[in-house]
């Protein structure tokens, strides 16, 4: 094992020099490790081999925030990468950031067709005047985990309608009754029960469409759509029907263990459950409140995109367009989304994997592209572009774990967060001015 | 008789203590300096602008009730620390000093904890807390109890006190076995004699022997729960639930290095940097009169 691994490294390092001194260094600095790490390294090496005149170097550099810590860091060092992955959250710190970040548009030049990017994936990284300034890398959507074995095991008919939360609250009840544990967990409270939810309802998460059209945007997800959904699953977390696993995804694990019956996740927890679930599972679109909007909107994405950097040669940027046209092309993207979870980024990739059958034998891998396509996006579905978001969502987190602990009410921790989360956006106005 | 070495000259002894100056100016004047000239700024991440704020950064915070309440989570959080380590600490250092037989053993083993980093330790008793895999929450279940520290304040805050005390206290052990190896036995010998029984003698004569490395401890242990006990908070909790772990020095991380508030951050470790040297120059000005060395 100890030698395999270290000729692979020899390898590498024989490679890249190799293909060093042949062609133009690329950058490219990511967040992935695992299966994910393998995966791009597998896109890089095809990218590599396909071509002559660029050598893409992708390094892991941590977790999402570490590599954009990193990036940060090494531009201020005067070393920056030629392409740079940032989290969804991050978005808009680097858009604030102008000097430090050369837009993808640009990088692309005068040929580049925006159009074949689906809207409602690359409308997170575009600007108000409707051009590319990063490429969607990895996007996933919030989706809802059925484990059918434990649905049958409390009686419950496993094809049961649970496309509304009034639907879901009543089966949550016949759990609990029947002895279930667990009958719903989560991860990322957030993303999905604030965040996604405030989309698929439309109503606004902040003013100025959700910070799209300015800094000055202010926090506005205690309104009574919220909080009502809040204080229904704080009621459910004191009857032990949703039970709390951790501010990540702890409850994954709860759920592939087999332990929970529902679990609302990413789209992207598809190739974990796949391989560590013992029992019969299913993805569902994300349940509504039928009493609060008589059909969904769609739900926004999470995920990480690829961000040029500045200050770099016209050869390395010639480079860097290349790559992303690469990564963009039909081939390349369905089997990045067939084998990730991930969505595809153009229409043309999910036309491509629908045709290859990948849909019809994987049954369920399509719901979350229809649930994000079904409706063209909204000033309140279009996705967020907040500062300081990363400690925003901190700051849900906490007053959402009052609700769950049951400390506080809704509306209560709601407010609370909102006016926390507006000092923060006042001070993230005051810094990128 | 004169204790005190007399220099002729002002070059000799200046140059003697000057590798020292020089760290101290490198390592610890320089960054402060830093810090305390980036708190009066707000700056965006990537340093392209700074705008000048004056103590505007100071303002923002102390109007914080949150961040205030962090201020009182911290000294509960480093007394109940220091309090555990050093207790526990001592108790296992008088067993060890009445030990005859296999004393080695005893001490070499007590003394590994201390290596394991602190991240590492929180990981460590993060397994086995956790609240769905951890052995002791299985234990504990079965006992009827049952333990989440994932919604639970206050087991949230004795998880990250277990864990930050437990590595601590191999090396409070060892000083403590020092400081007591080094009283004379004569003199408890002699208390012996006079009828003094154990917890007689412990008090009167080895606890006031003992209070120049009890009072070293308690700065050193003080000074580690402030600052050096990141690692535990961050992998066990992350501050959670809610704010119940969330130390002043976890705060200047999350804030500078997660929310990229460079001068929120450099604000709060100047806060942090006073409230320490109040702390050392009341341990020194006051504690230390009652140490007998």
């Amino acid at each position: 094992m100890k030698h395999t691994i270290s000729i692979l490294a020899a390898s590498a390092v024989l490679g890249s020099t190799h293909a060093a001194t042949a062609a133009t260094e690329i950058e490219f600095w990511h967040a992935f490790t695992g299966r994910l790490g393998e995966l791009v390294a597998e896109q890089v090496e095809t990218f590599n081999s396909s071509q002559s005149d660029y050598a893409v170097v992708a390094t892991h550099k941590g977790n999402y925030s570490e590599t954009l810590n990193a990036g940060i860091a090494a531009f201020r060092a005067g070393e920056q990468p030629d392409i740079l992955m940032v989290f969804e959250v991050g978005t808009a710190t680097m858009m604030a950031a102008k000097g430090a970040i050369k837009p993808v548009y640009e990088v692309m030049g005068d040929g580049f067709d925006q159009s074949k990017y689906i809207s409602s994936v690359s409308g997170y990284y575009t600007s108000p005047e409707g051009d590319m300034l990063s490429l969607p890398f990895n996007s996933s959507t919030p989706v809802l985990w059925v484990n059918r074995d434990k649905l049958q095991e409390a009686g419950i008919d496993p094809d049961t309608d649970l496309s509304t939360w009034e639907q879901v609250g009543t089966i949550l009840d016949q759990l609990k009754e029947a002895g279930v544990s667990c009958p719903m967990t989560t991860a990322w409270q957030s993303w999905i029960h604030l965040e996604n939810f405030s989309a698929y309802h439309d109503v606004p998460f902040a003013t100025k469409s959700n910070g799209f059209d300015g800094t000055d945007t202010e926090l506005a997800f205690n309104s009574a759509a919220q909080v009502a959904h809040i204080s229904a699953m704080g009621e459910w977390a004191q009857d032990g029907k949703f039970i709390y696993a951790g501010r990540r995804n702890e409850g994954g694990a709860n759920f592939r263990a087999g332990e929970c019956a529902l679990f609302t996740e990413s789209s992207a927890g598809y190739a974990g459950i796949k391989a560590e679930a013992q029992f019969d599972f299913e993805v569902r679109p994300l349940p509504y409140w039928s009493a609060v909007a008589s059909e969904p909107q769609n739900t926004i994405i999470g995920g990480a995109s690829l961000w040029v950097m500045e200050g770099q040669t016209e050869e390395e940027y010639a480079g860097v367009a290349a790559f992303m046209n690469f990564l963009s092309s039909p081939e390349i993207q369905a089997k990045w989304h067939q084998d990730t979870g991930y969505l595809p980024i153009t229409s043309e990739a999910g036309d491509l994997t629908r045709s290859q059958g990948f849909y019809d034998a994987n049954p369920g891998t399509d719901i979350a592209v229809i649930q994000m396509t079904a409706k063209e996006p909204t000033a309140n579905s279009k996705g967020l572009r907040l500062g300081s978001f990363d400690q925003i969502r901190t700051i849900i987190d906490e007053e959402l774990e009052a609700v769950w602990a049951g400390d506080k009410g809704a509306q209560a921790a709601l407010d609370s967060a909102v006016e926390r989360g507006n000092a923060l956006l006042r001070r993230f106005e005051q810094a990128s001015r | 008789m004169e204790k005190r070495v007399t220099f002729k000259g002002i070059w000799l002894p200046l140059l003697l203590v000057l590798p020292q100056i020089l760290i101290t100016a490198i390592f610890f004047f320089y960054p402060a300096g830093q810090a305390i000239w980036q708190s009066l700024f707000i700056p965006d991440p990537f340093g392209l602008s700074m705008q000048w704020v004056g103590l505007g950064n100071f303002e923002y915070l102390l109007s914080d009730r949150f961040y205030r309440a962090s201020f009182i989570t911290t000294a509960v959080f480093s007394i109940l620390v220091t309090v555990v380590s050093m207790g526990v600490a001592l108790y296992l250092a008088i067993l060890a000093d009445r030990l005859i037989k296999g004393s080695g053993t005893y001490r070499t083993l007590l003394i590994w904890p201390y290596a394991v980093a602190p991240a590492v330790a929180g990981v460590l008793w993060l397994f086995m807390f956790n609240t769905r895999v951890g052995v002791v929450t299985w234990y504990l279940g079965l006992l009827g109890y049952d333990w989440n520290h994932v919604l639970n304040e206050g087991e949230a805050m004795g998880l990250v006190v277990v864990a930050s005390a437990w590595g601590r206290i191999s090396y409070n052990f060892l000083f403590f076995l020092a400081g007591l190896q080094a009283i004379p036995r004569s003199v408890i010998e002699a208390a012996a004699i006079d009828g003094a029984h154990f917890w007689t003698r412990f008090r009167t004569i080895v606890w006031p022997l003992l209070s120049p490395t009890t009072f070293f401890l308690l700065v050193v242990n003080i000074i580690y729960a402030f600052f050096e006990t990141f690692g535990v908070i961050h992998t066990i909790t992350s501050g959670g639930p809610q704010q119940a772990t969330t130390i002043l020095v976890y705060k200047v991380y999350s804030d500078g290095f997660v929310g990229q508030d460079l001068g929120s951050s450099a604000a709060q470790s100047v806060i942090l940097l006073v409230i320490v040297s109040l702390l050392t120059v009341i341990q020194f000005k006051y504690i230390e009169r009652r140490v007998h060395y």
